[in-house]
């Protein structure tokens, strides 16, 4: 049991969660009144643009600004010189926000002006003298691991001797002779997870598939380009008003890189148009703050689309190598995997990630998962729904899907087989308690989906996938209004609809109607810390702070019930919305109402409120099985996804519209990144696809209906059983379309995007190999 | 004494070990002497870990019981999307 969770036994009947209420912002959204990140103005505002590199790696020799400051209407340009590094703050974080002797992206932030409109920004950014000098540029991963690759970082990682990596004998199988290089190497960092002995159990193995995968890097594709409004006054209080998925990240990360105080930055968030784990750092934030700070007038920041794909943080693209060795039954008898990430041009790829995930869906008494973090000359990357686990699983859900196939056993039925259930020792160490895999597979295999037969050139695809779901710091306020409705002020960002299932959990705790309780995403000066609305981790965290918040309110409110009717406060307990005498010894008053109660708090004492704040912990993790149909057009190679099921465990589901809309948008998020999503770099090492013409995410008629079942195996952590469901649905698509497609064309696609032409070519070679 | 195993980079900095037996009724605790009896993980210590015990991982709760019956597992520090 979690250090703070004094819960009572998990809550199993229900009046207001499981419902499906609308959503309290949906008018707002529909009707275009809703304020995003660039609806915010200031009197005065400036319009902020940034300047950057035109080349994937440059040393920057010198940058001049005289003529752009010169022009009428410029108000400031800075440099990295305007923003010094502070004690303490993230070295790569600034050195990202603005190159600092070196371009290390095609994007990389150079300069920046603030101007009193956007024609002027633009001449003003056109007038900065920038004199690079282009090095030699590397964005693929396996390509930046070798020693005659352009090393981004001199210095900063160890040299590693290139014979001695799995990747040499596993992967590449191109050894180069050159084992050491002066400058170091662009391989950030190894780990290694695993137990057992994976060579003694691949000899008792009856069938040992291995195979190398790779996958390119895609964007989170939000629709809403990242977007502030800055304000430093004079007196250095500065206020910034932003479309991000952490307010209190953003206030911490800006005042450090700043050296501001904390308690002089408030932020307020917007509503936000998608999120998806790309706006859990920052951007142009402490750009815009700085211009502020130096123009002594608001600054509006706002990303173009080209912008957001050249310069935020797009996933890792992998290199991937796994080996699975079966028994003739299915038994997996040992598992290894080689994976190799590339994070952009810093370090902090999500392999580690990766490889906990890769296997964590199976119970494997021999397993071994070598990581590689690498860097290249690519924009940082940054967090995207379940951070590198769709690419492991991708590989290893492949390998298994080929041996179910060489096996004769059903898709799902090897998958029962070796399958993690509670006392399973994971992959990655520790040992699961509770967790609902095994439903998600029984769940699949009698859904209707999977008895439809299949015709001619279709096939079904098969995947399961994990994400470990997180929980955190949490702080929540709910106040009673003098009518009896409630103002409940979060601190996470709705990235996935919280603010409705908040308001029913809080509705649920309190017997009273879901209408009666309004839930506000507060700003920072108004809250306490909370975390990012990250790692599928907001109705768990903040849910279980409402929850204690309301019955905080609760105590208060039976207090109240007390000294009005003259018992102790023992006396009185809470039922269906009102305070009731406890028992037959308390006396026999009439229940007050919670409208009562509010309607008197003035006089019996004052206004009535709940807090709870708490680090949160006990987040259940999630499993989840996909099946999927598709069609392959053999003349063109183009595919159609025919049906698609999602099925996944949400330990209970408080607002189960908005569960299936989590299970539906990973899916539809994962087909893409099967389909066509990738990005295309040129020779010169600059991005060729940066729009949404050229990038392809899925549009409605790419896809079915996404079906959904939700099992629900409660998580002990949650006083409900809620675990997180934002992540897990993008584990298993890119897996489950792949072998959806082998199975409809007769060959293992293993490389994504599989874009009409690399299927037809995989088609064309199964008809040559025929002839 | 606890056991306490190491996974990921950790592994890495601790020289190839996995497994170290310390003192400590809490993480923190747990995490000091651990630092005290293999300076080399000092940094990441400091840094952040994530810690499972008993197989919930705990980011944060740097007082949470520990007890020489419970499975321990230290973590890269992890965050999601």
């Amino acid at each position: 049991m979690p250090l703070d969770a004094n819960t009572p036994d998990l809550r199993t009947e229900f009046k207001s969660v499981g419902t499906r209420p609308n959503r309290p912002d949906g008018v707002d959204k529909v009707t275009g009144r809703a304020r995003f990140g660039a609806d915010f103005s200031a009197p005065g505002q400036l319009v902020g643009l940034v300047l950057r590199s035109p080349h994937a790696h440059a040393r920057i020799k010198s940058i001049d600004t005289s003529a752009a400051e010169a022009l009428p209407g410029v108000k400031a340009v800075i440099t990295y010189k305007d923003i010094p590094e502070q004690e303490g703050c993230d070295k790569d974080v600034l050195v990202n926000i603005m190159a600092r002797g070196t371009a290390l992206y095609d994007g990389h932030a150079v300069a920046a002006v603030a101007a009193t409109d956007a024609a002027v920004a633009r001449k003003a950014l056109k007038l900065i003298k920038v004199d690079y000098k282009v090095l030699k540029h590397v964005t693929d991963v396996d390509e930046a691991m070798k020693p005659s690759a352009p090393v981004l970082h001199p210095g900063r990682f160890e040299p590693v001797d290139y014979n001695s990596l799995e990747t040499a004998s596993h992967v590449s199988g191109k050894q180069e002779t050159k084992t050491k290089t002066r400058e170091g190497s662009n391989i950030a960092g190894r780990y290694v997870f695993g137990h057992g002995d994976v060579d003694k159990g691949f000899k008792q193995a009856d069938i040992i598939v291995e195979h190398e995968f790779k996958t390119e890097a895609t964007h989170q594709g939000y629709i809403e380009p990242h977007a502030c409004v800055a304000s430093v006054s004079s007196d250095g209080m500065a206020e910034l008003w932003v479309c991000t998925q952490g307010p209190f990240m953003v206030r911490d990360v800006c005042a450090s890189l700043l050296g501001m105080d904390v308690s002089r930055l408030r932020v307020t968030p917007s509503e936000i148009g998608g999120g998806f784990g790309g706006k859990t750092t920052v951007f142009i934030e402490p750009v815009a703050l700085a211009l502020s700070r130096k123009a002594g007038k608001p600054v509006k920041v706002v990303m173009s689309r080209s912008e957001v794909f050249r310069c935020t943080g797009p996933t890792s693209s992998a290199s991937m190598w796994v080996k699975i060795g079966a028994k003739k039954d299915g038994t997996f008898v040992a598992a290894d995997a080689v994976l190799k990430y590339q994070g952009g041009a810093f370090p902090g790829s999500p392999v580690e990630m990766g490889a906990m995930c890769a296997f964590a869906c199976y119970d494997l008494r021999n397993v071994r998962i070598v990581g590689y973090d690498v860097v290249t000359n690519r924009p940082k990357q940054a967090a995207y729904r379940a951070p590198g686990a769709p690419m492991s699983a991708f590989a290893v859900e492949g390998v298994i899907g080929e041996i179910a196939d060489k096996l004769g056993i059903d898709a799902i039925d090897i998958r029962l087989k070796n399958a993690a259930k509670e006392g399973t020792v994971s992959s990655y160490g520790p040992t699961f308690g509770p967790v609902g895999l095994v439903e998600t597979l029984e769940a699949a295999k009698a859904h209707k989906n999977y008895k439809v037969k299949l015709g001619k050139n279709q096939g079904r695809g098969v995947a399961s996938g994990f994400w470990f779901n997180f929980a955190g710091n949490t702080c929540v306020s709910i106040n009673l209004n003098v009518d009896g409705t409630l103002a409940l002020a979060l601190g996470t960002v709705d990235i996935g609809g919280s603010r409705a299932s908040m308001c029913l959990m809080a509705a649920e705790e309190l017997g009273i109607a879901y209408d009666d309780v309004r839930a506000i995403i507060a700003d920072t000066s108004s809250l306490g810390y909370n975390d990012i609305s990250e790692g599928s981790r907001v109705t768990f965290s903040s849910g279980l702070a409402t929850i204690k918040a309301v019955r905080d309110l609760k105590k208060r409110m039976c207090g109240r019930a007390a000294k009005i009717w003259g018992i102790p406060e023992d006396a009185v307990k809470w039922e269906n919305g009102a305070a009731h005498p406890a028992g037959a010894n308390a006396g026999g008053f009439d229940p007050l109402s919670i409208k009562e109660i509010a309607a008197q708090a003035s006089a019996t004492g004052g206004p009535l409120a709940g807090h709870y704040e708490i680090n949160a912990e006990g987040a259940g993790p999630s499993f989840a099985t996909h099946v999927c149909d598709v069609e392959v057009d053999p003349e063109t190679g183009a595919m159609k996804v025919l049906r698609y099921l999602v099925v996944q465990d949400a330990g209970k589901a408080i607002h189960p519209s908005y569960v299936e809309g989590q299970y539906q948008g990973g899916a539809v998020q994962g087909i893409g990144w099967v389909l066509n999503e990738e990005y295309f770099y040129g020779k010169d090492g600059t991005l060729q696809n940066a729009g949404f013409l050229d990038y392809r995410i899925p549009v409605c008629s790419d896809v079915p209906m996404i079906d959904t079942v939700i099992v629900e195996v409660p998580n002990p952590g949650h006083p409900y059983g809620v675990r997180g469901v934002g992540e897990t649905s993008i584990v298993p698509p890119l897996a489950c379309v792949a072998n959806a497609v082998s199975s409809a064309i007769g060959v293992r696609a293993r490389t994504l995007p599989m874009s009409p032409p690399k299927v037809l070519a995989a088609i064309e070679g199964v008809a040559a190999s025929k002839a | 004494m606890l056991k306490v195993k190491l996974g990921g980079t950790l592994v890495n900095k601790a020289g190839g070990r996995t497994e170290f037996e310390v003192e400590g009724a809490n993480i923190m605790q747990m995490l000091r002497n651990l630092g005290r009896t293999c300076p080399e993980l000092e940094p990441m210590l400091k840094k952040g870990v994530s810690v499972a015990v008993d197989g919930q991982i705990y980011r944060d709760a740097m007082l949470q019981p520990l007890g020489p019956e419970n499975e321990i597992i230290l973590l890269p520090r992890m965050a999601g999307g």
